[in-house]
C-alpha cells in the first residue's frame, strides 16, 4: 500500500531537516494547484469539453512536487500521459495546458496533442507520451545528449509501475548505466497499472530492485511524503550530475481516481481510496506540518486555496474561450520546412 | 454565489444517463474531491466528485431517476457565508448557463479541411534540381558502401552534434563495413557501439534527436528495425505534429533494406511501403554511390527524421561519385535515368539497375523505355512520374517488396488520378510474389521481381506480346 509508511525514506527519519515555512508553503501551494487544476479537468471532461483519453494526478501531486524541488534550471522531464502535473511542477502555464486539453488554439500543442501531447522547450519539458513505457528510452536519449554536450544537466524520466514491465525500459537500464547516463528514473508506483494490481502484473514487486541486474542503484520513496520526494530526489540527481549514472527512485503513491476518466475503479474498494486520502493525503501531510509547526494558520492557507482557484477558473475560462485550432492548422507541424 | 452541479458526462459520446444515488443530503458540506453521487450508463457506474466545496443547498434531481441529460443542474451548493436554504433554483430541466459540451462538435460542421477529395502533403522541392557538375569536374569511381561512409565522414566534420551509433559500427567497422573508418577519425564518443536493442537505442537516439543532437541510427538491417518501430513512427514522425511544431527530430535511421541473398524470410523485406505511409518521416532509397552520399548528407542536415534504405546487394558496386566540395542533393526529386518515349518505368533502390537493364532489353525490340529513379519516396516526387506517363502514355512501376498497398500501387493511383485520360494501358506493377521470401535458391529467385519481369510487364502495356 502506498501510505504505509515503511519506507527507507521518510519524513520522520533521524537528522532529516525538516523543510521551512517557505518552502512547505510552496509545496502546499504547488500541489494544491496540480489538485485543483485535475479536478477541473475531471469537471470539464464531464461537461464534453475535453474529449478521448484524460487520465488525472490526483493523489500523486508529492511526487512531481519533490522531484521538480530537487532540480536544476536546464534539467530535462520527460513522462508519460498521465502528465498534467509534471507540466505545472516544470512552470508551464496552467491556461496553456488546460486549452490543450480542450483542443483549443491556446494550448501548449495548440490543440494538435492533447492531454497526452504536450511540451515545452522553454521548460525542459519533452512530453506527454503516449506509448506506455517509450519515454523510458526517450528520456535516457536525453541524457545521453547530456553526457555528449557535457552540460552537467540530468534528465528525469517518470514513468509507472505499468511500464515497469516493458521490454525498452531494460534496454535502456542497460545502455545507461554502460555509458553512465545522467538520467534519474522515478518509477511512480500507484499500485495499479490501469485496473492491474502491481503483484498481479510483477513477479518482483519492490519496482526500485529491477536496476540491480545492471549495477543501478534504487531506493523506494514515501510517494506521499513531498519531503520525502524531495530528500531522494537531492541524492539521485546528485548521483547523476556528478557523473555517476543513473538512479532509480520508486516512489509509493497512490491515484485517487480511475485510470482514465471513463474507468469506474471496480478493481479496488472504496475503503481503500478512503482509507489513503483521509490518512495518507499529501496536501493533508502538508497542511499539518504547516498548522503544526505554527507556519501558517487556517486562514493564510484559506488565502492560498483562493488564489489558487482563481488560476484554476481562469485557466479553465481560457481554455472554454480559446478558439479552435483553425482548419488550415490540419496541414502544419508534419515536417520542418526546409 | 451559489454553484450548480451538473449531470456530467462518463465519455463523449454520453447523452443521458441515471442518478444511481445520492452519497449527500441537502445541509451536508462537501469539499472538493468527495464523492457525491453515483451515476450509470448502460456500460460503466461513474462516482461524481465535488470540484467546488460548500454546502449542499438543494438536491435537484431525485436518486433513480433514469434519462437525465448531461448538463443539467443536479444540485446546488451554497458557498460559505451563503444561506442554503434561499438560493435561486434553475428552472427545472434546464441547460446550464455555461453548458457548451454541444457547442464545439457543432461548429465542426463548417470545417471541411481534409475532407472529400485527398489532400497528401508532399513537401517536395519541385524548384530544386541536382546541383550541377562543371564540365571537366573529376569523376571518382566509388562503391555505394564508401559514398555511404564518406557522407557521414563529411557530415560529422562538419557539424560535432552529428554521431553514429548502432551495432557494430565502431570497433568491427560495421557489419557491412559502411562505417569502415569513422572510429579511427572521431572516436568513441561519435562512433558508438550498442548492444543488440534495437528499440531501445532508436528511442534513445530520438530522445538524444530531440535534445540538440543529429544521430545517425545504423539499423544491422531494417528487418531488426521492427523491433523499434514504435519510436521511429510514434516518437520520431508524430511528435512535431503533436507538439504543435515545437518538438522536432532531427535523426536519420538508416541500414540495408530488402533482400539480401539465401537469407530467409526474416532477413529479406523490403520496408519502404511501411515507412513511406508515415506523415512525418522522410524516406529515401537511393541506387547509385553519387546518390547515396548526396542524399545521406542531405539526410543528415534535414530537420527531420529521415529514413534511409540502403541495399545490401549494391553495396559493394561502383558508380562514378563527382569530386566536388560540397556534393548535397535535393530531398524529394526523382531522377530520369534514361530517357524513352513508350513507356515509363519507376524503380527504386536495386530495383533501378533491373529497370536500367530492361529498358536496353526493350530498345533491342524496337520499345523506347523511360526509366524514372524514383530516389525519395516521401515525398515522392509524382510531378516527374506523371510528366513522364502524360509523354509515354504507359508505365511499369517496379520494386522489390509485396505488391499489395505497395510503392506500385500507390504510383498506379496517382497517375491513375492525373494522368487518366493519357493512358493507353493500365497501369502494370512489377514485384514479389505474394508470399515470405523463400530460402530455397530457385524459389527464392521465383519470388523476387528481375529483369524479364519488367521487360514482360512493358510489353504487356505496349500490347507487344
Amino acid at each position: 500500500m502506498a501510505a504505509k509508511r515503511t519506507t527507507k525514506t521518510s519524513a520522520s527519519k533521524a537528522g532529516a531537516k525538516p523543510a521551512g515555512k517557505e518552502e512547505l508553503l510552496q509545496y502546499y501551494r504547488e500541489m494544491l494547484l496540480m489538485r485543483r487544476f485535475e479536478e477541473k479537468a475531471g469537471q470539464l471532461y464531464g461537461m464534453g469539453l475535453i474529449a478521448g483519453f484524460c487520465h488525472l494526478y490526483i493523489g500523486q501531486e508529492a511526487v512531481v512536487t519533490g522531484i521538480q524541488a530537487a532540480l536544476e534550471e536546464g534539467d530535462q522531464v520527460i513522462t508519460g500521459y498521465r502528465d498534467h502535473a509534471h507540466m505545472l511542477a516544470t512552470g508551464m502555464d496552467p491556461n496553456g495546458v488546460m486549452a490543450e486539453l480542450t483542443g483549443r488554439e491556446g494550448g501548449y500543442s495548440r490543440g494538435k496533442g492533447g492531454s497526452m501531447h504536450m511540451f515545452s522547450r522553454e521548460k525542459q519539458f519533452y512530453g506527454g507520451h503516449g506509448i506506455v513505457g517509450a519515454q523510458v528510452s526517450l528520456g535516457t536519449g536525453l541524457a545521453f545528449a547530456d553526457a555528449y554536450k557535457e552540460n552537467k544537466k540530468v534528465a528525469v524520466t517518470y514513468f509507472g509501475d505499468g511500464a515497469a514491465n516493458q521490454g525498452q525500459v531494460y534496454e535502456s537500464f542497460n545502455m545507461a548505466k554502460l555509458w553512465n547516463l545522467p538520467v534519474v528514473y522515478i518509477i511512480e508506483n500507484n499500485q495499479y497499472a490501469m485496473g492491474t494490481a502491481v503483484k498481479r502484473a510483477s513477479s518482483e514487486t519492490h519496482l526500485h530492485k529491477r536496476g540491480a541486474s545492471f549495477g543501478i542503484p534504487g531506493e523506494d520513496v514515501d510517494g506521499m511524503d513531498v519531503e520525502a520526494v524531495k530528500r531522494a530526489a537531492e541524492k539521485a540527481v546528485k548521483h547523476a550530475r556528478e557523473g555517476k549514472g543513473p538512479y532509480i527512485l520508486e516512489m509509493k503513491t497512490y491515484r485517487y481516481r480511475g485510470h482514465s476518466m471513463s474507468d469506474p475503479a471496480k478493481y479496488r474498494t472504496r475503503e481503500e481510496v478512503d482509507d489513503v486520502r483521509s490518512h495518507h493525503d499529501p496536501i493533508d501531510l502538508v497542511k499539518k506540518r504547516l498548522i503544526e509547526g505554527k507556519h501558517a494558520s487556517e486562514d493564510e492557507l484559506k488565502e492560498i486555496d483562493k488564489e489558487v482557484k482563481t488560476i484554476v477558473n481562469a485557466a479553465a475560462e481560457f481554455a472554454k474561450e480559446s478558439p479552435e485550432p483553425d482548419p488550415s492548422e490540419l496541414y502544419t507541424d508534419v515536417l520542418v520546412e526546409v | 454565489m451559489p454553484t450548480q452541479i451538473l449531470m456530467p458526462a462518463l465519455s463523449p459520446t454520453m447523452e443521458e444517463g441515471t442518478l444511481a444515488k445520492w452519497l449527500i443530503k441537502e445541509g451536508d458540506t462537501v469539499e472538493s474531491g468527495d464523492v457525491i453521487a453515483e451515476i450509470e450508463t448502460d456500460k460503466a457506474t461513474m462516482e461524481v466528485e465535488a470540484v467546488e466545496e460548500g454546502t449542499v443547498a438543494k438536491l435537484l434531481v431525485a436518486e433513480g431517476t433514469e434519462g437525465v441529460k448531461v448538463n443539467v443542474p443536479i444540485a446546488i451548493l451554497a458557498e460559505e457565508g451563503e444561506d442554503p436554504s434561499n438560493v435561486e433554483v434553475p428552472e427545472p430541466g434546464g441547460e446550464a448557463a455555461d453548458g457548451q459540451a454541444g457547442d464545439a462538435a457543432d461548429d465542426n460542421d463548417t470545417d471541411d479541411a481534409g475532407k472529400g477529395a485527398p489532400v497528401f502533403v508532399d513537401h517536395s522541392a519541385p524548384d530544386a534540381s541536382d546541383p550541377d557538375v562543371p564540365e571537366g569536374t573529376k569523376m571518382v569511381e566509388t562503391t555505394v558502401r564508401d559514398a555511404l561512409r564518406d557522407a557521414m565522414a563529411e557530415e560529422m566534420r562538419r557539424d560535432d552534434t552529428v554521431f553514429v551509433m548502432g551495432e557494430e559500427v565502431a570497433e568491427y567497422e560495421g557489419a557491412y563495413k559502411v562505417t569502415r573508418g569513422l572510429l579511427a577519425e572521431f572516436g568513441a564518443k561519435r562512433v558508438v557501439d550498442t548492444p543488440i536493442t534495437e528499440h531501445g537505442f532508436a528511442g534513445l537516439g530520438v530522445g538524444a534527436a530531440f535534445n540538440g543532437l543529429k544521430p545517425v541510427v545504423e539499423f544491422m538491417t531494417f528487418n531488426f528495425a521492427m523491433q523499434a518501430i514504435d519510436q521511429i513512427i510514434n516518437s520520431a514522425a508524430k511528435t512535431l505534429y503533436m507538439s504543435g511544431g515545437q518538438m522536432g527530430c532531427p535523426i536519420v535511421f538508416r541500414g540495408p533494406n530488402g533482400a539480401a541473398s539465401r537469407v530467409g524470410a526474416q532477413h529479406s523485406q523490403d520496408y519502404s511501403a511501411w515507412y513511406a505511409n508515415v506523415p512525418g518521416l522522410k524516406v529515401i532509397a537511393p541506387y547509385d554511390a553519387a546518390d547515396a552520399k548526396g542524399l545521406l548528407k542531405a539526410a543528415i542536415r534535414d530537420p527531420n527524421p529521415v529514413v534511409f534504405l540502403e541495399h545490401e546487394l549494391i553495396y559493394g558496386e561502383t558508380f562514378d561519385v563527382p569530386d566536388v566540395e560540397d556534393w548535397v542533393l535535393p530531398i524529394g526529386k526523382a531522377k530520369v535515368r534514361r530517357e524513352g518515349s513508350d513507356v515509363t518505368i519507376t524503380a527504386h533502390s536495386r530495383m533501378v539497375g533491373f529497370a536500367l537493364e530492361a529498358a536496353q532489353k526493350l530498345a533491342a525490340e524496337g520499345i523506347d523505355a523511360e526509366v524514372i529513379d524514383l530516389r525519395t519516396l516521401r515525398p515522392l516526387d509524382t510531378e516527374t512520374v506523371v510528366n513522364s506517363v502524360k509523354k509515354t502514355n504507359r508505365i511499369v512501376c517496379a520494386e522489390e517488396g509485396w505488391g499489395r498497398m505497395g510503392v506500385g500501387a500507390e504510383i498506379a493511383a496517382v497517375v491513375t488520378a492525373e494522368a487518366f485520360d493519357y493512358l493507353d494501358a493500365p497501369p502494370a506493377r512489377v514485384h514479389q510474389a505474394d508470399v515470405p521470401l523463400p530460402y530455397a535458391g530457385n524459389l527464392e529467385k521465383l519470388s523476387l521481381p528481375d529483369v524479364e519481369d519488367i521487360v514482360k510487364a512493358a510489353k504487356a502495356v505496349c500490347y507487344a506480346e
